[in-house]
């Protein structure tokens, strides 16, 4: 018997395709959560990270392997594990009060006792003179700390957070990591574990012990990294700095077979990151121009750009998939083709951006060669949507047709009519 | 706040699906069953003892009181019938299949033909004759205002965001608890709105339930209807004039105690909380809140039903299944034979039916009574559309006027515009005019006003921004009508057209024949045919008659209202 709080072996999930088949989310995932650790899930948008926190919490039952909570596997939401939401999940027709109340009502404690409870769990987290407040009287910050009153009045031995802090804004954010971290290294909060649910890497490195780097599509523990800073972890701090290179490095490596040039993939179930080509272009003229000239640490640049790591990857991986950026070892670099794009002008860059288009993006290139076969050369979107079906989940081919039409657009490689949902060759003329 | 669809518009699927089919089927049997049953019962209720009813402006408060208890009985069973079918419909995927195209059809049935069926299989069920006659009655209007008040239910069932139902389990919330602590909650704005929408309906079947005769047997409850019944028959003007007066207080005096607090409670239940918006205000509601005396009354009662919806909370969290697959066989093979077996018999029961003693001439009179009473209410909607779209927008786009008229259309929708027919008919027959055209606009009085103030909704949520490009590049004219006005509030009209559509093909059954005194005026139409086959007594053309109609209703939903609600929420829909 380990003494661990939460022990998961060789965990799987699977969802059913519309097809019949299954979509693999999660595969092989081994976690073990002690008492006194914060844990961080760090990944990317479809690494599965916020699906094992609800089969953590039992809301999703996994496919295979086993979750054990203190002894017992977890079958049903298991009391003492809570949850704090990404976008606050408060009643909105209940006050303050009333939100914190509800996990205690629920336990079918007497009265008394409840009202007791709820108000030190709002003395704690700050909240004070709020008690009778709806949350749309809040800020996004005071909400979230309702959140984590209402989360903390339970006495929780674990407590789950997805994604808690990035519904705010950048400094209510940092105010309430803060907060959270003082309480906890006070010991003053009923917990004994956290489990959170993040893909920010600055983030991660600040607020866990240990972090396991996630990769997508299906969500794999790739890594998992210790850390050792001591608490209150400074964000200039030069080892902190390495972390986050570190942790850059190690995601950008798995992203996206790295690109050799002359090798052409030939499939079309890559799901398509949901970028804009207004956003590929002012990120390539960022890159190319001072002080850069062409090649950048990628923490460097999300950081002057303003963009979080999960901004950033979309744009890095679209732009390598076109071939118009190599990324390599944490440092983000202009191709050949990337400075001739940069140095064309407007009927140039389409030109260049819809040659590279139609070789590197096999989606792309099916869709014009569909389009050329056809006699009318129009095709329903429904005849693409099918095909993408069968690699990805319906959500995904949504985004994936939506992001090529979006770049096709920008190339006029190939035009798309909304109302009557076709693909065709013609542009209005 | 916008209604929300009064049919169903679940996807751009089939028009019809096999479940479709099953629901149409078990209704028709329902009607056959009913029918047949009330054929054999109508006799020995032959002499039933007429209530005295006097046309005494006095005996209107106590008449007025006795309609609205009615109302209010419905509306309690109402709201049973939508937590528990809505619920299941909602949260068995099983029941789901069937319970929705159910209520579907269920909505098309006009109701007004359905009383004449239910009044005398109520009255034969009930042991004393005036309380088997006011279950009828009250069934009636309970059929009026049921149907979509499920339908919004169901609906909101389905979008409690995921957050908040996977809060409600991480706390493990009981099933009886997460029900009303977030399920009924989460519905409460629309649900009220529904009520309110049931309530305005179902005066218009009040009045048209209370006196009613079928065949020789002549039922007339104590209440407005029968009072105004009474007027008509005596050709007293004055009385209808008191017995609108009547009406008109009542609705005011429900708006104001009941619907408007309900409206203004239900608003801290919002989810999203539009900008710009005000909340609505209730006197009524803020005396209440404010007056510690009612604070002291109502905190015994607040006490109690707060530990009753705690009450049954379950010891431990149950498991959560995966979707099953194929793992169910046996129950999936027992559901299949209980639809199967239902199915069957009710194949046989109609099959039965239109067998014995419907010629094919019978179903080809009803069809094309059906297209004459079509053609009036696509004719009448029209005129409807030319004229309540640009008053509406005109409305709608000065906020200060709008205030003031949206009460009133509102108003106007609830008020039963069958208390005008008397007066519209002397009007008929003291000008010796066409009643084949002048008693068809009776059909669109009183639903006309949802297209209305579904209009001035919508051209009050135009976003400020919008209207100002538009004074910016001086777009004005038609091409601000074409480009800007019409577009915006497309979406908001379909929805009030829908609405009125439907009500028209309900009015028709008393607005296509109209009496006063002993003049009698018909026009050629499948309302008037169920009017008179209701008097003559004849269950089979009754449900002849009621199935062609509800037949013309599904199928102009299914065909022409859904799919252009459908292309006018993605293609117009703002924000």
């Amino acid at each position: 018997m380990s003494t661990a709080l939460l022990d998961i072996r060789a965990l799987r999930q699977t969802f059913p395709k519309a097809d019949g088949g299954e979509l693999l989310v999660l595969d092989g995932v081994e976690l073990e959560l002690n008492p006194g650790q914060i844990v961080g899930l760090l990944g990317r948008t479809g690494s599965g990270k916020s699906t094992l926190l609800r089969a953590i919490a039992g809301l999703a039952p996994p496919s295979a392997g086993s979750i054990t909570y203190m002894g017992q596997p977890v079958v049903a939401p298991p009391p003492g594990i809570a949850m704090v939401f990404q976008g606050f999940a408060l009643f909105p027709w209940l006050t303050v009060l009333e939100n914190v109340q509800l996990g205690l009502e629920a336990l079918g404690l007497p009265e008394t006792e409840i009202r007791k409870r709820a108000l030190a769990a709002i003395d704690l987290i700050g909240l004070d003179g709020y008690e009778s407040a709806y949350p749309r009287e809040l800020s996004g910050g005071m909400r979230q700390r309702v959140g984590f009153a209402r989360a903390l009045v339970v006495h929780p031995n674990i407590l789950l957070m997805d994604e808690p802090f990035s519904a705010l804004d950048v400094l209510t954010a940092e105010t309430l990591r803060t907060d959270f971290l003082e309480l906890w290294g006070d010991g003053k909060l009923p917990i004994k574990g956290v489990v959170l649910v993040t893909h920010n890497i600055e983030e991660a490195v600040l607020m866990c012990d240990r972090i396991l780097l996630f990769s997508s599509n299906p969500g794999r523990i790739i890594r998992e990294i210790a850390v050792d800073l001591r608490q209150p972890r400074n964000r200039l701090d030069p080892q902190f700095r390495d972390l986050v290179e570190k942790i850059y490095v190690a995601m950008t490596a798995r992203t996206a077979a790295p690109p050799r040039v002359g090798t052409v993939a030939t499939s079309i179930d890559t799901i398509l990151p949901r970028v804009s080509a207004n956003l590929l272009s002012g990120f390539i003229e960022t890159l190319a121009a001072e002080p850069y000239s062409g090649k950048a640490d990628l923490p460097v640049i999300a950081e002057l750009l303003h963009m979080e790591a999960d901004d950033l990857f979309p744009v890095s991986d679209a732009l390598q998939m076109l071939r118009l950026v190599e990324v390599e070892g944490g440092d983000i670099k202009l191709t050949e083709t990337g400075k001739q794009f940069v140095e064309a002008g407007t009927d140039d860059r389409k030109k260049i951006f819809q040659r590279q288009l139609l070789t590197y993006v096999p989606l792309a290139a099916h869709i014009r060669r569909v389009l050329q076969e056809r006699a009318n050369h129009v095709a329903p979107k429904s005849r693409f949507f099918d095909e993408l079906e069968d690699h990805m989940s319906a959500n995904d081919a949504e985004e994936t047709l939506r992001s090529v039409t979006a770049w096709a657009r920008y190339a006029e490689a190939f035009a798309y009519d909304d109302d009557s949902q076709t693909f065709s060759l013609e542009n209005p003329t | 706040m916008r209604l929300n669809v009064p049919i169903s518009v679940g996807g751009w699927g089939r028009f019809f699906t096999r479940w479709d089919v099953l629901a149409v089927l078990l209704i028709l049997a329902l009607l056959v069953f009913l029918a047949e049953a009330s054929r054999h019962l109508l006799q020995p209720l032959a002499e039933l003892q007429r209530q005295p009813v006097s046309l005494d402006p006095a005996n209107l408060p106590d008449y007025a009181a006795r309609t609205t208890l009615r109302m209010l009985i419905a509306m309690a069973l109402s709201l049973l019938f939508t937590f528990t079918y809505a619920t299941l419909a909602a949260k068995n995927k099983r029941a789901e299949r069937l319970l929705v195209p159910l209520l579907d059809i269920l909505q098309s049935v006009p109701i007004l033909g359905f009383i004449s069926i239910t009044v005398v299989f109520f009255m034969a069920l009930a042991p004393g004759r005036v309380l088997g006659a006011e279950f009828a009655a009250i069934f009636a209007i309970f059929t009026s205002q049921a149907w979509n008040m499920a339908f919004s239910f169901y609906q909101s069932l389905r979008t409690v965001p995921t957050e908040l139902v996977e809060v409600s389990r991480n706390f493990r919330l009981s099933p009886w608890m997460s029900f009303w602590r977030v399920d009924v909650p989460f519905a409460m704005p629309q649900l009220i709105w529904n009520m309110m929408m049931s309530m305005s309906g179902s005066w218009f079947f009040v009045v048209a339930s209370e006196a009613i005769s079928v065949g020789n047997t002549t039922i007339t409850l104590p209440g407005v209807g029968s009072y105004i019944a009474l007027a008509i028959e005596h050709r007293n003007l004055a009385a209808v004039g008191y017995a609108i007066v009547t009406m008109l207080i009542v609705i005011l005096i429900y708006d104001q105690l009941l619907f408007r607090p309900l409206v203004a409670w239900a608003d801290r239940f919002r989810f999203e909380q539009e900008s710009g918006v005000l909340a609505p205000h209730s006197w009524v509601l803020d005396v209440m809140r404010r007056s510690r005396l009612v604070d002291r009354l109502t905190r015994p009662f607040a006490s109690l039903l707060r530990r009753l919806l705690l009450a049954r909370r379950s010891k431990s969290a149950a498991p959560v299944k995966r979707e099953p697959r194929n793992q169910h066989g046996w129950i999936t093979f027992q559901w299949a034979a209980i639809v199967t077996a239902l199915a069957a018999v009710a194949l046989w029961q109609v099959a039965r039916f239109v067998t014995q003693d419907i010629a094919v001439s019978d179903v080809t009179t009803a069809l094309l009574l059906g297209l004459a009473t079509l053609s009036r209410i696509v004719v009448l909607i029209a005129l409807a559309t030319v004229i309540w779209v640009p008053i509406g927008v005109w409305v709608g786009t000065r906020p200060h006027v709008a205030e003031r008229v949206q009460p009133v259309a509102q108003f106007l929708a609830a008020f039963p515009a069958n208390l005008l027919f008397p007066i519209a008919v002397s009007a008929i027959v003291a000008y010796k005019l066409n009643p084949n055209i002048w008693l068809s606009p009776l059909m669109i009085l009183g639903t006309q006003w949802y297209i209305l103030f579904n209009v001035v909704a919508g051209a009050a949520a135009i976003p400020a921004e919008l209207r100002a490009v538009g004074a910016n590049l001086r777009v004005r004219g038609w091409l601000w009508w074409r480009r800007i006005a019409l577009p915006a509030v497309f979406p908001y009209y379909v929805t009030g057209a829908i609405t009125a559509s439907g009500g028209s093909w309900n009015a028709s059954i008393v607005a296509e024949v109209a009496s006063w005194g002993n003049e009698h005026l018909e026009a050629y139409g499948l309302g008037a045919y169920i009017a008179k086959q209701t008097e003559a007594g004849d269950f089979h053309r009754i449900v002849l008659g009621i199935a062609v109609m509800s037949l013309f209703v599904v199928l102009i939903n299914r065909t022409f209202w859904r799919p252009l609600y459908l292309y006018a929420e993605r293609k117009f829909r703002l924000g």
